[in-house]
């Protein structure tokens, strides 16, 4: 047997700056387990574009809030399985594609792991750290327990007490969205970072795209950094968050959330708009 | 304090519930009704209330109502943001927060919530709605918990189809028995009146009605036998400072709004 050591030197490989189409077309896959993260704020619309106009297949698709851009992904069939816990287009009502999707399997059958914010949030943490599943008080006396395989009971060595596992989450690749990154690849966000971190670290593979490239990261409050060792590889895409935001570059443009409701309700009308908007467009350079 | 004259019922649902929250405390705010009816109180009775949302902003001020709980003015005025893991589990978890303000797309006689599906076969619903969110540990870690939702028999059902968020399960002993650290629901607040367990039964009971309201008004706008206390108070009707505030605050809902491209 020999020693693991004898296999080569430990190395930490850095983020390459790549265009986005590249990025996509080299780290998701079809059949890929995708985490595109963002909690209201600096949500990767522009990546979720890609993975549309480069029409990836078979995806189970990871978030806690998915909103408008897994509209977007479900309603143009990339998607196969979708494990969430709030699927809805905030303060304005329906998911119109991802309930169309659920309710009559267009424009294919969506599988659904649900789960609690609490409950996703732990698992990323878990499978940032490295652990098995992450330990809640969460979910007890919910219908939920009985309908996701992925919810169990645990008892505590300690104390006897009876609490929740869920398994750890570990996504093949995650993409987020950032305000900006230093030439080296190092990342930094700031404002509503949500579980971005977490999210990353969980990840096999991972795409961050950023407002732009500076030559250094001035700190800003409240700021979380990844690091480039952490991070697979980098974009540039200026606004590439829109129609969400990016603190301190752009503001939440609530009129498209209103507006994507009379969009999406009807298939044609999704398909036209998407034709336009999105796939017509060509990639991203 | 002056009544003001002509409010329509969804006004008095979100001042009754606006009123409900005591000055100082923490709350952990849903997105909708519950946001509106925090802010409302904020800029009126309660100027310390603390607003908490699930984006991991502590100590929101807002000046405009968001439309979503990741609004940047709620990260912008807010004591400190943090990650969306720390929220659940260092601030919701242990018990922190006094109040959770919620919402429902179903709701039963033992204040049971269901934000998950409408129909009998989860696989094929005949409504699927958004899900669990933070609901269920906001229901079971909060201290106690506000309802604020409209009545109709379509809401107030029986049993809901889909246990998404506990209030007293089945009845007495089963917040005990499954370990919820928090009292559970005090209140529920409508655009007909206020329902609030009855303390041995647990049962949700009319307690007090909006003026203009009748109890049989609110029997008609619930799926089960209604229990009605002895002794129905009737609300004051929104004062005048109460309605300016609100509407200046509804006019505000997700601005201030930037690049005006729409789909």
């Amino acid at each position: 047997m020999r020693c693991a050591h004898s296999h080569g030197r430990v190395g930490n490989r850095v983020a390459e700056i790549v265009p986005l189409s590249e990025a996509v077309a080299s780290l998701v896959h079809d059949g890929d387990t995708v985490a595109l993260e963002g909690f209201t704020h600096l949500i990767p619309f522009a990546a979720g574009h890609e993975i549309i106009r480069q029409e990836r297949r078979g995806l189970t698709l990871v978030r806690m809030t998915p909103d408008m851009i897994y509209d977007q992904l479900i309603g143009m069939g990339c998607a196969d399985r979708l494990v969430f816990s709030w699927g809805g287009n905030p303060g304005v009502g329906s998911l119109h594609r991802f309930r169309d999707a659920v309710e009559n399997s267009w424009p294919r059958p969506l599988e659904l792991e649900e789960h609690s914010h609490a409950g996703m949030a732990n698992r990323y943490v878990a499978g940032a750290s490295g652990l098995p599943f992450a330990v809640l008080r969460g979910y007890t006396g919910t219908d939920l327990v009985a309908r996701t395989e992925t919810i169990r009971a645990i008892t505590c060595p300690f104390t006897g007490e009876t609490l929740t596992a869920v398994p750890a989450m570990r996504p093949d690749v995650t993409v987020v969205h950032a305000q900006r990154a230093d030439r080296s690849g190092n990342v930094q966000m700031w404002g509503i970072t949500g579980v971005q971190k977490e999210a990353v670290l969980a990840a096999r593979r991972s795409l961050v795209t950023v407002e732009e490239v500076v030559d250094e990261l001035e700190p800003v409050a409240g700021q979380v950094v990844l690091p480039s060792w952490a991070v697979t590889a980098v974009a540039v895409v200026p606004g590439g968050a829109h129609p969400s935001y990016a603190q301190g570059y752009s503001l939440r443009d609530n009129e498209f959330y209103v507006a994507w409701d009379a969009v999406s309700r009807d298939r044609a009308t999704f398909l036209a708009w998407m034709d336009e908007h999105v796939v017509g467009v060509g990639s991203v350079r | 304090m002056s009544a003001a004259a002509g409010w329509t019922s969804d006004e008095m649902m979100t001042v009754a519930a606006s009123r409900a929250l005591d000055d100082g405390t923490a709350c952990f705010v849903g997105i909708g009704l519950p946001s509106t009816a925090a802010n409302l109180a904020r800029a009126t009775h309660a100027p310390h209330l603390v607003l908490v949302y699930e984006s991991g902003c502590l100590g929101s001020k807002p000046g405009a109502l968001p439309l979503s709980i990741g609004d940047g003015i709620l990260a912008d005025t807010a004591d400190a943001v943090v990650s969306v893991p720390e929220v659940f589990n260092y601030w919701l978890q242990p018990g922190r927060i006094g109040v959770g303000f919620l919402s429902a797309a179903q709701l039963d006689r033992f204040a049971n919530i269901n934000t998950t599906v409408v129909g009998d076969d989860y696989l094929h619903p005949k409504v699927r709605l958004p899900g669990a969110g933070g609901a269920p540990e906001i229901a079971a870690s909060c201290q106690e918990v506000v309802v604020v939702v409209r009545q109709n028999p379509r809401t107030f059902v029986e049993r809901v189809d889909f246990v998404t968020s506990v209030g007293f399960g089945s009845g007495p002993g089963d917040r005990e028995r499954l370990g919820l650290t928090g009292r559970g629901p005090r209140t529920v607040i409508t655009d007909l009146g206020v329902l609030e367990p009855h303390p041995e039964s647990c049962e949700l009971r009319l307690t007090r009605l909006h003026p203009g309201a009748t109890v049989e008004d609110v029997r008609q706008a619930t799926g089960w036998q209604l229990e009605v206390a002895d002794d129905v108070a009737v609300n004051e009707p929104p004062t005048r400072h109460e309605l300016e505030v609100l509407r200046a605050l509804e006019a505000t809902k997700g601005t201030p709004r930037h690049r005006k491209q729409t789909p």
